[in-house]
């Protein structure tokens, strides 16, 4: 009988692991990377509306200037690159990190916020160089929505550049304690999603915007 | 049950869980991807050799593609039963994107011609009638 009941799956043995309800919580390790990427997720969705909102808006131009008037694809292609390296390099900080190598670590996150540091001066070079023309955001609503967008983009990146520095800080000072590998997953968790952002963000803004 | 399962195992988003090597060369391989998919984007961009209405589209497509090898490859979505609460958040976030998308493409596209008749419209037909 207790063969048949358990069959179907009315009940267990004691010896039995039946699924994930019977042994209680996963670990911490496991958890807080979760709860992180339902954050990415969510922001992803902010982002989504803010791209709804610019595609709504791209060509209520007021009679100022025009996507192809203003954005440059050799700045864009760049800024791609430095991002894209920077979210690589994050990678290879994660790999070291879980060996407990403090100097690799510690070089590749140094590298980690370079290229994103070198991605946002282009975009503030850029940004910048628009207000200068007269094309900042009170220009029309197509220049409004698009220092949102990629402002929003901007200040996550900005945002990422010091959580990378205060993580440099507190691997050095704190090790490799279980609590800061964690702190340093969601860190590029966090630095991937930007990058996958931002290739929305190249394609929809400036690529299909700098079309003939 | 002693060897690690992983139906009843869950990995963490972003966690590399192999050997050195095999890690490396997973965001080698994602880098190098990235790379190309980057590069046609920006030669479909600008080349002439294809139809233009078409163009558009194309990106998307390439763009979804890149994001693909980000997922895979940088943050280790996979398809493995021990990253199911993983797929199934990002299904869930993937979906709302979209509904928020092109739902307000959709609207804001059709909003001029399905508003009713502005008062001067009334107006010419009561004048004609």
């Amino acid at each position: 009988m207790t063969t048949e009941v358990a069959a179907v799956g009315l009940t267990h043995g004691a010896s039995e692991d039946t699924g994930l309800g019977n042994r209680g919580p996963q670990s911490k390790g496991i958890v807080v990377p979760f709860g992180f990427w339902l954050f990415v997720l969510s922001d992803m969705v902010l982002f989504s509306a803010l791209f709804a909102t610019y595609a709504s808006l791209v060509h209520a131009t007021d009679g100022g200037p025009v996507t192809n008037q203003l954005f440059d694809r050799t700045n864009v292609a760049i800024e791609t690159l430095a991002l894209l390296i920077s979210s690589f390099i994050c990678g290879l900080a994660i790999i070291a990190a879980k060996r407990n190598n403090l100097l690799w670590t510690e070089i590749w996150l140094l590298f980690t916020g370079l290229f994103g540091f070198v991605f946002l001066v282009i975009e503030l070079t850029e940004f910048v160089g628009m207000v200068h023309i007269g094309a900042g955001p009170q220009r029309s609503a197509f220049l409004s929505s698009f220092f949102t967008l990629v402002g929003c983009h901007g200040a996550h990146v900005t945002a990422g550049l010091l959580w990378i520095g205060t993580m440099m800080a507190q691997v050095w000072a704190k090790g490799f304690q279980p609590h800061i590998i964690r702190r340093l997953l969601c860190l590029s968790i966090f630095w991937h999603a930007l990058d996958i952002i931002w290739v929305a963000i190249f394609t929809i803004v400036y690529l299909i915007g700098t079309l003939p | 049950m002693s060897e690690r399962d992983p139906e009843l195992t869950n990995v963490a988003p972003g966690e590399p869980h192999d050997s050195l090597m095999s890690e490396t060369i997973s965001y080698v391989v994602g880098l190098g991807l990235a790379l190309l998919l980057t590069g046609v984007s920006f030669w479909v961009a600008s080349t002439s050799a294809l139809w233009g209405p078409g163009v558009a589209v194309g990106l998307v497509v390439l763009a979804i593609a890149q994001m693909g090898v980000h997922l895979v490859f940088f943050l280790h979505i996979t398809s493995g039963p021990d990253n199911a609460n993983n797929v199934l958040a990002l299904a869930f976030g993937v979906l709302i994107v979209f509904v928020v998308m092109i739902g307000t493409i959709w609207i804001m596209a059709h909003l001029a011609a399905n508003m009713g008749p502005t008062p001067e419209m009334t107006n010419l037909m009561t004048q004609r009638g």
